[in-house]
């Protein structure tokens, strides 16, 4: 059963195997079985759709994937007819799931009320293979194209290449979208320094916020010498609002193993680490079942390949602090320690795990890695814009409609993002502002949406937006409310080493207090400023400077709002509770 | 039963230096609910580490627990999708339910209660989570019907036990 997997003919036979059970001969079922269908009731409606087939004795399978992104139309089922035309349906209960199974079933209804769209063709990413499919089908009538939807037009997908498209815990139905093939080629054809030209060129810049360029993180790596390398795959998802890295995990687990293997071969590392939160059981089980089979099938372990090489790979489950997605603080983390961060340098890539050079990728930066092998530096790099080519992956929440993960190249703007794929603001509210990239980038205003997103901030053309999550917030929100929010988050998570930090914190989050119960003073406001601009110079961390940056940007777009809670002792939102007792 | 517990634990983790410490804490946490003192003390006995130096590891993350859990753990997503959608009042609606606080359990052993920083399903916000079961858009309403039926089903589970 688990033969190892040697050569291109190895990988073909698996190739072959996974596409017979991705597009059988007969009905398929698939429900969305990541944790947000889970967490609205995937487990029912599957249950729903198997005991349909055993009840009717149809000749179908039901089978799980991962998430498609359109979390906000979760639990979502699929049907796969056979000859492969995949229609997908969203927000569905275990009755409508019998339904449409007995209907399908009874008389070919594929019940184009309850559809979001159906799927003429996929491209397979890692290949460039595109598969069309036959529409001729009966019944399609009334159910648009998936990829015409509004929420997926402009999508370009690289990193979620596979998610919602396979089994994640099948290792053929993977390979059969071509994973594992960027990794042969890397260690059987290329030389370690080839990998890394390959990656530089493409361009690619590390998608956990800080924007590394990735070959010259990997170079480093190569270069310094030492007897044990390590690679480490940051899965600490921290940052509120953006679940992104869980979804890669959940759905696509060997895209990250992949990237990590490429990345071991081209720095010279034999061991790996996946720092994955504690909070994300589904994904820890995942992708511990996916390293079992890469190992069984010699993905992993010894001698790759049939090469000389070895790379192994532990989870290991972060214990709830936010300060650990910060790499030098995951590294003592990962060394049994409190979470602190180091001083630098040394840079990890010089001294990190053990002392050792160790090269911290994010998920999605490790999962970018093998179709730039594949595909070349040349694809990736004409994707995105000049200084950051390729993807990234945002979610969209809060107030917009379609709420879900989409992934666009850089150089979008927020606009696009909000209106043209979220569909805009639910009830067609106004949009007051945007928390987005991360707590510590604080909120914005309308103003800046026409901005192109990018890796850095330039006034007037490009805005950063680190860590992906939006948060969009309608005219029922307070600014206040929210920096106070997003400042107590930083207080939480403070890990107290140093005082401006520790101290600083809670006394932001104090006056802000005052002012949102309506007992804040002119003078609060301005010792606030004075006070959140010492903790931002004067923080050892960059965590420490955060919540201070939170503060001062909301503070700066939406001064008027904290003013009217000072003079008037009103909340123009209604949200704050003055005069009405905590 | 304690010993035997973290016992059990130690075992698999053979000549264990340092970098084990934490998934160390993580299994007998699991096995156990909670860390205890007796635990603390023969886990630093196995990895040669002094107690303070656990506690210090242990306290840093918010993970750890050093009281038991009620039979039912509910968690609550305070992440800034879930806030912008009412989650500090459904805090409020479970502390009040629960008549218990962040971090305590009831005395009845029934229920205890945690606030989590972002649980990562910010499409379905606000979000609540017990033992280990989504629950999605909730409301101040919902949550107390969400509470009843555990509560319900744990009363049965013991009725049918005695």
């Amino acid at each position: 059963m688990s033969a190892p997997i040697r050569n291109s003919s190895d990988l073909d036979r698996a190739q072959a195997a996974g596409e017979a059970t991705r597009h059988p001969q007969r009905l398929k079922v698939l429900v969305g079985s990541a944790s947000c269908g889970v967490a609205v009731g995937a487990r029912e409606i599957e249950s729903a759709a198997s005991s349909t087939v055993q009840e009717l004795g149809l000749d179908a399978v039901v089978c799980r994937t991962g998430c498609i992104g359109f979390c906000g139309r979760e639990p979502m089922l699929d049907l796969v007819l056979p000859g492969g035309l995949r229609i997908s349906y969203g927000n569905m209960t275990p009755e409508k799931a019998r339904q449409l199974i007995a209907g399908y079933a009874k008389s070919g209804d594929l019940q184009p009320a309850w559809a979001l769209g159906h799927f003429h063709n996929e491209e397979l990413v890692s290949t460039g293979e595109v598969r069309t499919y036959s529409e001729q089908s009966v019944g399609l009538k009334g159910i648009p194209r998936w990829s015409a939807l509004d929420f997926e037009s402009r999508q370009k997908k690289v990193i979620l290449r596979n998610c919602g498209l396979i089994d994640p815990n099948s290792l053929n139905e993977t390979i059969a979208c071509g994973t594992y093939r960027g990794a042969f080629r890397a260690l059987v054809q290329m030389e370690p320094d080839a990998v890394i030209d390959a990656v530089a060129e493409s361009g690619l810049r590390g998608r956990g916020g800080a924007a590394f360029p990735t070959g010259q993180k990997w170079r480093l790596a190569r270069q310094a010498a030492a007897d044990r390398k390590y690679v480490v795959c940051n899965a600490d998802e921290g940052e509120p609002g953006a679940y992104m890295d869980r979804t890669v995990l959940e759905s696509d687990p060997h895209a990250v193993l992949e990237g990590m293997l490429i990345g071991a071969y081209a720095i010279g590392a034999t061991e790996g680490f996946i720092y994955v939160r504690n909070e994300y059981p589904l994904a820890i089980e995942i992708l511990e079942n996916a390293i079992d089979e890469a190992e069984k099938h010699g993905l992993l372990g010894e001698n790759i390949f049939g090469t000389p090489w070895s790379f192994h790979v532990t989870v290991r489950r972060g214990a709830g602090a936010y300060i650990c997605g910060e790499e030098t603080a995951l590294i003592e983390s990962l060394e049994g320690h409190a979470g602190e961060p180091r001083n630098r340098p040394p840079y990890p890539v010089t001294a990190g795990l053990w002392g050792k050079p160790t090269v911290v990728n994010n998920v999605k930066t490790w999962a970018s890695v093998a179709p730039i092998i594949t595909r070349g530096a040349a694809w990736y790099a004409k994707m995105g814009t000049k200084r950051t080519p390729g993807t990234t992956i945002f979610s969209l929440e809060g107030c917009v409609k379609n709420a879900g993960l989409v992934e666009v190249p850089f150089g979008i703007t927020l606009r696009e993002l909000i209106y043209d794929i979220g569909g805009g603001i639910v009830g067609d509210r106004p949009l007051k502002g945007l928390q987005a990239g991360g707590a510590s980038r604080g909120c914005i205003p309308p103003s800046l949406l026409d901005l192109a997103i990018d890796t850095e901030d330039r006034d007037g053309e490009t805005i950063m937006i680190g860590t992906g999550g939006i948060i969009a917030l309608d005219d029922r929100a307070c600014m206040v409310d929210m920096a106070r929010f997003l400042v107590g988050f930083f207080l939480e998570e403070s890990c107290g080493k140093c005082v401006p930090c520790r101290e600083g914190s809670k006394q932001m989050s104090h006056l802000l207090g005052r002012i949102s119960e309506g007992q804040g003073t002119p003078a609060d406001l301005s010792l606030l400023e004075r006070l959140a601009k010492t903790v931002r110079s004067a923080a050892f961390c960059g965590m420490g400077s955060m919540g201070s940056n939170a503060l001062l940007t909301t503070l700066t777009h939406f001064r008027e709002e904290f003013e009217t809670h000072i003079r008037d002792k009103k909340c123009p939102a209604g949200v704050c509770r003055i005069g009405r007792g905590r | 039963m304690v010993t035997a517990d973290v016992d059990l634990v130690l075992e698999r983790y053979p000549n264990a230096s340092r970098d084990s410490l934490i998934p160390i804490l993580q299994d007998v946490q699991q096995a156990h609910g909670y860390l205890s003192r007796d635990a603390v003390v023969r886990i630093g006995a196995h990895l040669r580490l002094p107690a303070s130096k656990i506690y210090g590891v242990a306290t840093f993350y918010n993970q750890f627990r050093f009281q038991p859990q009620g039979v039912n753990h509910v968690q609550v997503c305070r992440g800034t999708a879930c806030h912008v959608k009412g989650s500090a009042a459904i805090l409020d609606a479970i502390k009040r339910e629960l008549k218990i606080d962040i971090g305590q359990t009831s005395r009845d052993g029934q229920f205890s209660l945690e606030i989590v920083a972002c649980i990562g399903a910010c499409g379905l916000a606000p979000v609540i989570c017990v033992n280990g079961d989504f629950h999605a858009g909730v409301s101040t309403k919902s949550v107390a019907k969400i509470i009843a039926s555990y509560r319900k089903a744990s009363q049965n589970d013991k009725s049918e036990n005695s």
